[in-house]
């Protein structure tokens, strides 16, 4: 059959369309639903054909059957009135012999999201669960999840939950490994219901299943497993012993979600255990295994590795050759095996690594011979005895003038001087040469941070600096506050010749930019020259603390929260669900449970928050009447310090871990409109708060640029700030972004309402930060039901500013440099 | 779970559209041209993928997208995007696994994935999504089970029992094989097709090795014959060696290697692997594979290259390359092909070669030099002079590795089959009465030597 003329069609044809639908002809009728269905795919608006494709549905043909399902799906939504017709077709189909055509009915019911034909789901679907047909009851139990979707109460009003727990006994594997799938959505959007119920028994029984049914079902079965916390060391084996067989699976998602259970297990094996040992012998061959998969899975294998090998290098640490890059591997794989060939890298292998690496700057796309770069330099940090060696070939590759690959090797050498400080001054002159091939930011400051830290070495340097300056107003923020810092460092070892380059600098800064980091850095340098330039000495060129290779790692809670997660997207983006998953689904927190006998008892459900951090609820309203008044407290007073210490910045997660709570998103967001990101090291954060001033600054200064950090503007998704529930159905999802250098607040308003909303308005309360709206707030009115909007507010930072003790996190991060 | 599953054609177009759940609608600014459709949610998840993904100006840099808390997955099967949409964090793995599925049984059905064969079948298309995915769980797939019931003819002659027979399979414990399948010769077909990986070093040192093994099976058996494959496994043999049997001296001689690592068809007994290392399973009809396999350690290199590249100024390169065969001379490796990279601004080339036919192919860069056939533990050469134009460009020329693609009649890893036994207890015939053949193929994968 040629079904290409279905596609072929015009608009306008509706009418022929009807009249063919209505045809007494069968093959006729088929043949114009096809037509419609094809329209339907290509996002012609076929609604109009309602009743006549409806018509269709009583047939004993059950290809047509499947084709006017399908429509139905589609389009009852938009119908639900005529939607009605067909209830009884489907009543009756459920009720037929045939198990196929009873599991097509309630298979299709279940995606008709209309109420009305909810209700009348509930009996065919009861009736359909204990069919004596697996076939059925397998499709009845993701029914009910789907049910749940639409009407959660009605599920539980109806016993439906009972019914589907029954399942989990139900002798036919696939029908268990729906019922476990089904189970685990649902519990899901129940955090404390307790609905698996997963004990000895009920294990017992999925591991005996897990044998039998499909790959798919194993991957549900398993993933179920890995949210059970096993009572004991000695249950924890035993499910390991039955699930390692699994690591010989085809399916390279079967093992994935096998090592989940394992890694999770493990654990809580005492680690003098053979087992202990021979369980991380046993999970290195099928790893491996897994990059000989399609290039999307080893994608996903890849990033999981790289959790893997941070929560537990033993396993992978000889097999770096399997990480070596080829030549036809897709870019993300290259990027991939890059990460983990430098997490691996050790006095051992360095030799090799470093060959393959050099061999990598020599390649053609770009982002991956600067990642290969940038590698060498971590290489140097993380092995002492290497960095000689890396030095050396840094500096070949600068010989090749490559302008990227120039600017990237400084921006690491600048790292290696962190690390060896006293060390390698020799190369400075080669990089002195090339200052003028300069035209990144990160290059640009990275170079200026080196001839600021080594000025009483480099002759020239106040020459080399006033260079920078006749561009000042033109230099990104990062150049501009990297080139204030290294002249005031300049002037403080060379005083006698810099004092007109120290005041034109301070000058640039404080007066004519407008941009207020730079100014209030400006401002304090300033002042600590004129009233005490010991103490100012003191504080500029103190001693800097050593940068260390674990800069680059991801945060213990958070990877553990990941390692629970193995498999499934939060370990291919490396962040936790609740990042990217929006309402009450990715909200629980996952984590590892405790080994035994550590006194941390395993009762603990594996849904603890491990966030912390202020997860009050932040708000940033327009005042709609009183009513939204009370909602309009936007506190953006920083988080006490009670809370455990926020997570240390990692190269994955950039400002990410800090998204915790509405109000760290904004710390997060203005961290990058200074230009720079958090490099900083625990130690500034929190737990310090009370360290003397000049001690704390001293920390502070020149930590920018550690290793790997996240380039560009970051902006964080949008999380909802105002649910409809609270304010009368009007929901406000945002996020604050910087685009082409204003701070905007960027929101969608959506009326979630039945009437129509007008008249809004926006007020600030006073912030730490001085925002204010820049304008007023402009919402389209009438702002109509189920409508929904965006809206950009650009801000300033010229509002008041809440007053604070002088050093709290926040403004710390003022004088970062 | 899965939310959608869009197929796109190259310009972006949608071919196939099913949405399996409501969230996946996306609120973004873009603008599709004046229609407003019922569905508008949905038409912008479909749009930001062509947008943000197909129409991207530059390459691909990641499978998995994720576009306003939207997360697009997808793979293409030459000109034809499939990508599978989600808002929940599902298993990652688990839905390319899928896709991979998913054009397997496309494939099975109506042959190679192309615009026109989705077109041409868009009825069946959404009939198999229908079935194997509901409410973005992936059911049964196997193609086997699945042909028993998505025809396309209508299933109305169907009796009670056929009925059933279909449903106890789809969701039975064996939903690779039905019963009742009967063939007057019982034969099988078992090939050992390896895939030897290398990446050399200019100076000949081994830098990484592997053969990536498969054991395709192909089984015309009747009833439900139940299997047990047998090979030359380190760890079997040495275990059966310990036995001391006296007639498993000779045995214990013979040469055994050493598997890194194996994964299975679901049709084989995985825990009795663990605890056996037994290979047991009831095959799936037709043909299939039964196991993959990795092996790093005592690899038989079938060739190695020696290149030899030496810049003579600035216009000029002159380039020398030798291969050897490393196996019996009694056997002949064939379809070689050397394929020599070449600078972006090559004018001109000169080549002579030894054996075979080369040429300068302009278009790939590189110099292909193709002999029909070697023998074992023999050697040929090819130089080359290489004209180069003058150029400004700063950037050195990349030196990509020089490959190799050959076909050997041989398992590069050793690997040898000692037997595949047949009992099926119910009907008449026995072990012996199969015919079985086995055959050795080995392939080059990625085989490079860096010059």
């Amino acid at each position: 059959i040629h079904n290409l003329k279905y596609f072929k069609r015009t608009c306008g044809e509706i009418f022929e369309l009807k009249a063919e639908l209505n045809s007494d002809k069968k093959e006729k009728k088929k043949e114009a639903v096809k037509k419609v269905i094809a329209s339907m795919t290509v996002g012609k608006d076929v609604s109009a054909l309602f009743p006549d494709v409806v018509n269709c549905m009583q047939t004993d043909n059950l290809e047509l059957k499947k084709l006017v399902y399908l429509y139905l799906m589609n389009y009852a939504k938009s119908q639900p009135d005529m939607a009605i017709m067909a209830v009884n077709t489907f009543v009756k189909d459920c009720e037929d012999p045939n198990p196929l055509i009873r599991a097509l009915a309630v298979r299709t019911m279940g995606c008709i999201r209309v109420d009305k034909i909810t209700e009348y789901l509930c009996e065919p679907l009861r009736k359909c669960l204990k069919d004596e047909d697996p076939y059925v009851r397998k499709t009845a139990a993701v029914c009910v999840a789907k049910l749940h979707d639409i009407n959660a109460q009605l599920v539980e009003d109806q016993g439906f939950l009972d019914t589907l727990k029954d399942l989990i006994s139900d002798s036919n594997p696939m029908v268990v490994a729906n019922a476990v799938a089904a189970l685990s959505e649902i519990a899901e959007s129940h955090p404390n219901s307790n609905l698996l119920d997963l004990n000895p028994q009920s294990i017992n029984k999925l591991l005996t299943a897990l044998n039998e049914c499909t790959e798919w079902g194993q991957i549900f079965i398993l993933d179920c497993l890995a949210n059970y916390t096993p009572r004991d060391d000695r249950e924890s084996q035993s499910i390991c012993e039955r699930v390692t067989p699994r690591l010989s699976h085809a399916n390279s998602a079967v093992v994935l979600s096998a090592v989940k259970v394992l890694m999770k297990f493990m654990e809580m094996l005492p680690k003098d255990l053979d087992y202990y040992g021979t369980l991380l012998k046993k999970l290195a061959p099928p790893l491996v295994t897994l990059l000989s998969a399609e290039p999307e899975l080893q994608y996903v294998a890849l990033r999981n590795i790289n959790l893997i090998v941070q929560k537990r290098p033993e396993i992978l640490k000889h097999e770096m050759k399997v990480f070596f890059v080829k030549y036809n591997d897709p870019i993300y794989v290259k990027l991939e095996k890059l990460d983990i060939m430098i997490r691996l890298a050790s006095q051992a292998n360095i030799a090799q690594v470093l060959a393959e690496l050099k061999e990598y700057a020599t390649e053609v796309d770009v982002d991956f011979v600067r990642k290969a770069v940038r590698a060498i330099g971590r290489c140097a940090i993380k092995v002492e005895q290497s960095a000689e060696r890396c030095v050396s070939t840094l500096l070949d590759l600068i010989q090749t003038k490559v302008n990227y690959v120039v600017q990237e090797a400084i921006v690491v050498i600048k790292d290696i001087f962190r690390k060896y400080p006293n060390k390698y001054e020799s190369v400075i002159a080669t990089l002195c040469e090339n200052l003028d091939s300069l035209d990144e930011p990160e290059a640009r400051a990275a170079m200026i941070w080196i001839v600021g830290e080594y000025a009483e070495r480099i002759d020239n340097a106040d020459e080399l600096l006033e260079s920078f300056l006749e561009g000042f107003h033109d230099e990104s923020t990062q150049v501009q506050l990297q080139l204030l810092t290294a002249i005031v460092k300049l002037f403080l070892k060379k005083p006698t010749e810099t004092q007109e380059l120290v005041q034109q600098v301070l000058s640039l800064a404080t007066q004519d930019s407008d941009n207020p980091d730079l100014r209030d850095r400006g401002y304090i340098y300033w002042r600590l020259l004129s009233t005490d330039p010991v103490a100012a000495k003191e504080v500029v060129l103190a001693e800097k603390p050593l940068i260390s290779e674990e800069t680059d790692l991801i945060e213990p809670t958070l990877l553990e929260e990941l390692i629970c997660h193995i498999g499934t997207l939060a370990s291919v983006y490396h962040k936790p669900p609740s990042a990217f998953v929006e309402g009450s689904r990715g909200v629980q927190h996952k984590r590892l449970p405790a080994r035994a006998g550590s006194g941390e008892s395993a009762e603990s459900p594996d849904t603890v928050s491990t966030g912390g951090v202020s997860e009050a609820p932040p708000a940033v309203i327009p005042s709609q009447g009183d009513l939204l008044g009370d909602l309009l407290n936007l506190d953006l007073t920083p988080p006490t310090t009670t809370g455990p210490p926020p997570p240390t910045s990692s190269m994955q997660m950039g400002a990410m871990d800090l998204l915790g709570g509405g109000l760290d998103s904004l710390v997060g967001v203005l961290s990058n409109t200074m230009g720079a990101s958090f490099g900083a090291p625990p130690a500034v954060m929190p737990g310090s708060f009370n360290a003397p001033v000049s001690g704390g600054l001293s920390d502070l200064f020149d930590l920018g640029g550690g290793v790997g950090m996240p380039m560009g503007a970051y902006v964080p998704p949008k999380t909802v700030w105002l649910p409809a529930m609270k304010a009368k159905g009007l929901e406000i999802s945002g996020t604050f972004a910087r685009r082409s250098g204003v701070v905007q607040m960027e929101m969608t308003l959506t009326n979630k309402a039945m009437s129509v909303m007008g008249d809004f308005a926006i007020q600030f309360n006073r912030n730490s930060f001085g925002l204010a709206p820049a304008g007023p707030l402009q919402v389209l009115t009438p702002f109509t039901p189920n409508q929904s909007i965006e809206v950009t507010l650009p801000l300033n930072t010229v509002g008041p500013v809440m007053k604070m003790e002088p050093l709290n996190n926040l403004q710390v991060f003022y004088f970062r440099y | 779970m899965i939310g959608g599953l869009f197929i796109y054609n190259h310009k972006g177009e949608v071919l196939i559209s099913r949405v399996y759940r409501d969230d996946i609608g996306l609120k973004l600014d873009i603008q599709i041209g004046g229609v407003q459709s019922k569905a508008p949610g949905l038409r912008n998840a479909v749009d930001a993928f062509r947008v943000n993904v197909i129409h991207a100006r530059q390459q691909v840099r990641s499978p998995v997208t994720n576009i306003a808390r939207t997360s697009f997955f997808h793979v293409k099967r030459s000109n034809i995007w499939l990508a599978a949409v989600t808002k929940q964090n599902v298993n990652a793995a688990m839905v390319f696994e899928f896709l991979y599925k998913m054009c397997d049984v496309m494939t099975a059905y109506f042959g190679k994935i192309s615009e026109e064969n989705i077109k041409n079948n868009f009825v069946l298309i959404y009939e198999l999504l229908d079935e194997i995915l509901d409410f973005g769980y992936p059911q049964n797939s196997e193609t086997g089970a699945l042909k028993t019931f998505i025809t396309q003819q209508g299933i109305k002659g169907q009796t009670k029992e056929e009925q059933s027979q279909i449903t106890s399979q789809v969701t039975g414990q064996i939903g690779w094989r039905r019963e009742g399948i009967k063939y007057r010769r019982n034969e099988l077909f078992l090939d050992v097709l390896e895939s030897v990986n290398l990446l050399m070093s200019p100076q000949g040192q081994v830098l990484s090795a592997h053969v990536s093994g498969r054991v395709v099976m192909k089984s015309y058996l009747s009833g439900m014959p139940e299997c047990k494959f047998g090979m030359n496994d380190k760890i079997v043999i040495d275990k059966q060696g310990k036995g001391g049997a006296s007639d498993d001296a000779g045995k214990s001689g013979k040469q055994s290697i050493a598997i890194d690592d194996c994964t299975f068809h679901q049709c084989v007994r995985l825990s009795k692997f663990d605890s056996e290392r037994s290979i047991s399973f009831i095959p799936p009809d037709g043909e299939y594979e039964l196991m993959r396999y990795r092996t790093t350690k005592d690899i038989i290199l079938p060739f190695r290259v020696i290149p030899l590249v030496r810049e003579v100024g600035r216009t000029k390169l002159e380039v020398k390359v030798v291969i050897k065969s490393n196996f019996k001379p009694s056997l002949l490796a064939q379809k070689i092909e050397v394929r020599i990279p070449t600078p972006l601004n090559t004018s001109g080339v000169q080549v002579i070669c030894m054996k075979g036919k080369a040429k300068y192919k302009a278009s790939e860069n590189a110099i292909v030099w193709k002999i029909k056939r070697m023998a074992g533990m023999k050697e040929s050469q090819i130089s080359a002079e290489i004209e180069l134009l003058p150029t400004n460009d700063k950037k050195k020329w990349a030196r990509p590795p020089i490959s190799m693609n050959f076909e050997v009649p041989f398992a590069p890893s050793g690997l040898k089959v000692r037997y595949l036994k047949v009992f099926e207890s119910k009907l008449n015939y026995s072990d012996h009465d199969v015919i079985k053949w086995v055959r050795y193929i080995g392939r080059s994968g990625i085989y490079e030597t860096r010059c």
